[in-house]
């Protein structure tokens, strides 16, 4: 009883200290967004004279839209490496026992907690030693990789909350394991799958670290920022900032709306928390 | 249950994948670290430890790592300063705004990098946002230059980065606490706080733990916020690295840097996985 009184009241001092933190966390980006209609320069305060010139000088910027498409296609293609690998992977660490699966686990989930650095530099050097040129296969190849670990975690996650029972009745009654597989395992996963697939797609366009390494002549668009930025900074930065905030913060919200109606039975909503997968399988 | 072709087709294309772009590549790096330059600037393949010596030998090398790591443990104590208290909020006392308010925490989680740590150049600078806001207030003069390009930018920046990153698995634990043994604490007249002390801090343990593992590790290989915001005094051991596989050019050193932080991350993630164990059976 007592404990329900006071869930409802949160004690002051701990509220203020809660907002204190949203507002750490969001002050930058707001900033970031307000600045960008600023007439007057990237900083300074007030801001002065509001306009759209910023996001006008933005669409006719032919090398920032290439870089954008060069984006789209490399996330495109590492969603498709990514999904294709994943589910096969997280159905292994959810169903087979093979000598090796921890080391499989391990090995699949480290580029989650492994620097990008050391990923993107391995993938260099493998690159170089087969004397592979830089390009944007290189990239697509360096983030499908790196985001296997994404797909597994969300996949095993889906195959976790998967009703077993639906795939034992089609085995009983006369199908085969593909049939199983593609009549009942793959359309229950759907949203899953969809769910997996939008967070990587959003990952890969905001992805830096792996592709600084394997970065061939066409830039995919953080590379392009980054390359800008270090020629001085306008608010056309801002303005394309702003273009991509707007888009992760959809994509977030379309893949949060998706996983909390696969979890709604289980109330721990965890993404992309690799002990989870280290704790029910271990 | 499942066949042997089942089994095979689940388990051999991803670890066929991951043994070609992840294992073979990190060995690649591995044997790097003991080859050499020659005076003309070529790879020579003459095994030997003379890499691991001079990491070991000269002081700079060590000075920068004790550097990375006095900032990643300071982001890794900001990160849990701010993201703990958060998480205990939404937890335990946002009632029926918790599904908006950790909906508020993922959308920094995933928006892009680049784009908040382009945030905070423009809000640090000399002629950023903070300056220009002191000097309209009259509270200084001239523009302050230390904010940006020192450690100090690196640790705000980084604090910011992955506060949610921390914030997530604590939030987790915190979730996984049966209410009962809350209820049962304050029935038996526990006062809030002896409460938290004795029973949901030591539960929540394990989340810290991850937490504060993903923010130190994330933050020790991190390049680009030192590249941003760090300045001279800012580098961190990944830009020796970067430096050494760039301009300096000198891979095989770089990689027994990069080899050497592998090992320290890897070491780190698995103490940290045993602590955890460890702390949830207790």
């Amino acid at each position: 009883m007592s404990v329900g009184s006071q869930s409802r009241r949160a004690p002051l001092l701990l509220s203020a200290y809660a907002f204190l933190v949203y507002a750490f966390l969001y002050f930058p980006i707001i900033v970031l967004v307000v600045y960008s209609f600023n007439g007057s320069g990237v900083g300074g305060f007030p801001p002065a004279r509001w306009t759209l010139d910023w996001y006008r000088q933005l669409f006719g910027d032919g090398a920032l839209w290439e870089a954008v498409r060069n984006s789209v296609v490399v996330a495109a293609v590492a969603v498709a490496i990514a999904l294709g690998l994943g589910l096969p992977a997280a159905l292994a660490l959810d169903r087979t026992d093979f000598p090796g699966k921890a080391l499989f686990r391990r090995l699949v989930l480290l580029p989650l907690i492994l620097p990008g650095i050391i990923t993107g530099l391995s993938l260099l050097m493998l690159f170089v030693a087969v004397g592979m040129n830089l390009n944007l296969v290189t990239i697509t190849l360096g983030h499908g990789t790196a985001l296997i670990s994404v797909a597994t975690t969300e996949i095993f996650a889906g195959l976790q909350k998967l009703e077993r029972a639906q795939e034992e009745a089609s085995l009983d009654l006369g199908a085969n394991h593909w049939q199983t597989f593609w009549r009942v395992t793959l359309p229950n996963l759907r949203v899953s799958l969809v769910a997996a697939g939008l967070l990587i797609f959003t990952l890969s366009l905001d992805e830096i670290a792996v592709s600084f390494f394997l970065i061939g002549r066409d830039n995919t668009l953080p590379l392009e920022i980054w390359s800008r930025l270090r020629r001085g900074i306008t608010p056309e930065i801002n303005a394309i900032s702003t273009l991509i905030l707007v888009f992760s913060i959809g994509m977030i919200l379309l893949w949060y709306r998706l996983r909390t109606r696969l979890q709604r039975a289980d109330e721990s909503a965890a993404p992309l928390e690799p002990a989870s997968i280290e704790g029910e399988t271990a | 249950m499942y066949s042997r072709a089942y089994k095979a087709s689940v388990t051999i294309p991803p670890l066929l994948w991951v043994t070609v772009f992840l294992l073979v590549p990190y060995a690649i790096l591995f044997c790097y670290s003991f080859w050499s330059v020659s005076s003309a600037q070529v790879i020579v393949h003459n095994w030997n430890l003379q890499n691991y010596a001079q990491l070991v030998r000269n002081p700079i090398y060590l000075q920068v790592l004790f550097r990375s790591m006095r900032i990643a443990g300071s982001v890794t104590v900001l990160a849990l300063l701010l993201g703990y208290p958060l998480a205990y909020y939404l937890s335990f006392h946002a009632a029926k705004r918790k599904d908006l308010l950790y909906q508020l925490v993922i959308i920094p989680l995933w928006a892009s990098y680049l784009v908040r740590g382009y945030a905070w150049k423009t809000i640090l600078g000399s002629d950023g946002v903070l300056n220009g806001f002191l000097q309209y207030l009259h509270i200084t003069h001239r523009p302050v230059e230390f904010f940006l390009y020192s450690p100090f930018a690196v640790i705000i920046t980084l604090t910011h980065i992955y506060t949610p990153f921390t914030l997530l698995p604590i939030y987790a634990s915190l979730e996984h606490i049966p209410r009962n043994l809350v209820e049962a604490s304050h029935d038996l007249g526990s006062s809030p706080w002896s409460t938290f002390r004795r029973v949901i801090l030591p539960l929540s343990l394990p989340g810290v733990l991850a937490g504060g593992t993903f923010a130190f590790v994330l933050t020790l290989g991190d390049f680009l916020a030192p590249l941003l915001v760090g300045g001279p005094s800012g580098i961190m051991i990944s830009n020796v690295v970067v430096s050494l596989f760039g301009a300096a050019y000198n891979w095989p050193l770089g990689a027994a840097i990069s080899f050497g932080m592998m090992l320290l991350v890897v070491t780190l993630l698995f103490i940290t996985e045993r602590l955890e164990k460890r702390l949830a059976i207790s």
